[in-house]
């Protein structure tokens, strides 16, 4: 095989990792917009709060340090213990959900039947908020996460597929991270697809996304639904942001991948599940091929527009994205 | 009918007011009784406020901005006013909306399941009844696993009165079941209504635009006009009332005439009286 084909082949199975991580982001968003309507402009955020909240609980921080220290005149950093990586991510986990339960008390369930558009408001007011709450809760400083992932090329692929290509070509390079990410990604968009077709729980969800006033009639509580669905959708952004800090560091612009996730919505509909998926893919893959393709003929760093320039177009061809949801139509 | 006149009231609605957005007045003091076992009719034209009657029962009210402002609602007794909808249905009350409303992209069965949404009382006691919905709906099980938004509007009407009896109710308010249908249909579905009561001894509560098909299947019916009771009596007997009859049934004894030409002049007499 030409080593060019060959180079092309790698970039794509880069994409395709990175595209992982867009589409769990804008799996969160789905998950929230079907259920209640709402843009949940947070996604992001809360992608990096959980990911603060995990590295501080592993490392045993005293969450408020700063502001207990300077208010009581101590001097709190650690207590001292370090929590092992998986019952960290349970707790984590379980943070998640105490969020998602303070959301519906003290936002939603006060905004209910208000504008669209005054929701989207209050997830941006939520936003900002979050992301001074993280800061004071964890401090502001880059953090590390490790959570024992494997890092760095995986030799075992590239000495597996050096034989493909001439002398030029050492086997194609794929990070571990990338890989495990791709697994886990898997792992649950499987578990949330079981859990939405086939448990009573799941099932309500869907009611309550197809139709909220028949699914009240029901008595399916409409409050317990959207506890339940921010609860999943802040799991979906602990998961990315372990993958997305583990790579990159905790950080403030963790939280921008949220404005990646925006592009992807627009290719796969807001509704659409396997969209999220798949928008996220094509993200993924459709600008590491762009800039390996046609990044060199013009200077380079077309990654941070491409995205937007697809979703773009498609927003002018097909508004209601590749999987938009099917509008059911009877003959 | 004279059996159920002895019966034990089961919802009594007393003298409600509602109003939307906090401003708009809909309902202007209505009050209704339902007897156990029977189907009791809640009659008028387009607006007269019968869906918002029964949204105030089911208290699916508070989710369009409406609110009951005076009055009260008990149900065997209790004050129901301040419960949620799922409390509600928990305690034997289900409302199958107006316009069906199912889960399109749910199937058949599965919309039927989430009628079960509230219920503690195992799968063997769910699929029992699951058994039920289907002789009583055979066209459902025909269709058990197709999506519901493909289904017809007689179907879709069969999958929300399903999805309701999948509650195990006492008491389901049904508004508007003739909603859109052929009227070979609506005869079908009112009998399965008939059926549902006789057997399995289920309380209707229904309203419908529809005088002729609910006088000839309830027992007890009430006429509202722009949110009152105008008028209320056994089934047989507004049949044969020759207001209802003129202006409901769409006959008279001068022949027809148009609603608009005797409204008024009627109406004034019937208040005057
Ligand atoms: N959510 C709402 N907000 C404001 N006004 C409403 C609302 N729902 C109903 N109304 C008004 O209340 C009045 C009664 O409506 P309702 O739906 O109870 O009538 P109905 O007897 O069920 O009529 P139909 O036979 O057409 O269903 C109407 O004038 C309607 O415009
Ligand atoms: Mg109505």
């Amino acid at each position: 095989m030409p080593d060019q084909l060959l180079f092309a082949i790698e970039v794509t199975l880069n994409g395709l990792m990175a595209g992982v991580l867009y589409s769990l982001v804008a799996l969160g968003f789905v998950l929230i917009f079907k259920a209640s309507g709402v843009f949940n402009y947070a996604q992001g955020v809360m992608a990096l709060f959980a990911a603060m909240t995990l590295v501080g609980i592993q490392k045993g921080q005293v969450p408020f340090s700063h502001l207990i220290n300077s208010i009581l005149g101590t001097d709190l950093h650690y207590f001292g213990w370090h929590i092992p990586a998986l019952i960290a991510i349970v707790l984590t986990a379980g943070v998640m959900v105490l969020f998602a339960w303070i959301v519906e008390r003290f936002v939603l369930k006060h905004l209910v039947n208000q504008p669209d558009i005054i929701l989207f408001m209050a997830t941006i007011g939520l936003t900002y908020f979050m992301e001074g709450f993280g800061d004071l809760m964890w401090g502001p400083d880059l953090k590390k996460l490790d959570v024992g992932l494997a890092q760095g090329g995986s030799l075992w692929i590239e000495e597996h597929t050096a034989f493909l290509g001439g002398d030029g070509f050492y086997g194609f390079f794929i990070d571990k991270l990338d890989i495990a990410a791709t697994v886990v990604a898997a792992l649950l968009v499987t578990a949330l697809i079981m859990f939405s077709q086939y448990t009573k729980q799941g099932r309500a969800m869907r009611a309550v996304a197809d139709d909220h006033q028949a699914a009240l009639s029901v008595g399916i509580s409409l409050r317990f639904i959207w506890v339940l669905v921010w609860s999943v959708a802040g799991f979906v952004a602990l998961v990315a942001g372990i993958m997305w800090g583990a790579k990159s560091g905790v950080q403030f612009s963790l939280s921008l991948i949220a404005l990646k996730a925006l592009p992807v919505l627009m290719l796969g509909g807001f509704t659409s599940i396997p969209g999220a998926i798949v928008g996220g893919l094509i993200i993924g893959v459709g600008e590491k091929l762009f800039e390996f393709s046609v990044g060199p003929l013009i200077g380079g760093a077309t990654e941070n527009w491409f995205a937007y320039v697809l979703a773009l177009l498609f927003l002018v061809f097909r508004p209601q994205g590749l999987f938009g949801e099917k509008i059911i139509e009877r003959v | 009918m004279s059996e159920t006149a002895k019966a034990q009231t089961l919802l009594e609605v007393n003298n409600i007011e509602v109003i939307y957005n906090h401003v708009i007045l809909v309902l202007k003091g209505v009050s209704l009784k339902v007897p156990k076992g029977g189907i009791t009719a809640l009659l008028g034209g387009n607006g007269a406020g019968k869906s918002t009657t029964l949204k105030s029962i089911s208290n699916l009210l508070r989710s369009e901005r409406g609110e009951v402002t005076k009055g009260t609602i008990q149900y065997r007794g209790e004050d129901i006013s301040t419960l949620s909808p799922a409390a509600l249905v928990r305690r034997g009350v289900i409302q199958v909306m107006e316009g069906r409303h199912c889960f399109e992209h749910l199937t058949v069965e599965e919309n039927l399941m989430t009628g079960a949404y509230t219920r503690g009382d195992g799968r063997g006691a769910v699929d029992t009844d699951l058994q039920m919905v289907y002789d009583y709906f055979p066209r459902l099980k025909e269709r058990r696993k197709s999506q519901a938004g493909y289904t017809s509007g007689g179907e879709q009407q069969m999958i929300a009165i399903g999805r309701a009896l999948m509650s195990k109710p006492e008491t389901i308010l049904l508004d508007e079941p003739s909603m859109g249908l052929a009227p070979q249909l609506v005869e079908e579905i009112f009998a399965i209504v008939k059926n549902l009561n006789e057997k399995e001894g289920a309380t209707f509560l229904l309203a419908e635009q529809n005088t002729n098909v609910a006088l000839r299947f309830a027992h007890y019916g009430y006429i509202l006009e722009s949110g009152r009771v105008v008028m209320d009596g056994p089934a047989a007997d507004l049949r044969e009332n020759p207001d209802v009859k003129e202006f409901y049934l769409g006959m008279s004894d001068e022949g027809r005439k148009s609603f608009r030409d005797v409204r008024s002049y009627r109406r004034r007499k019937r208040w005057l009286a």
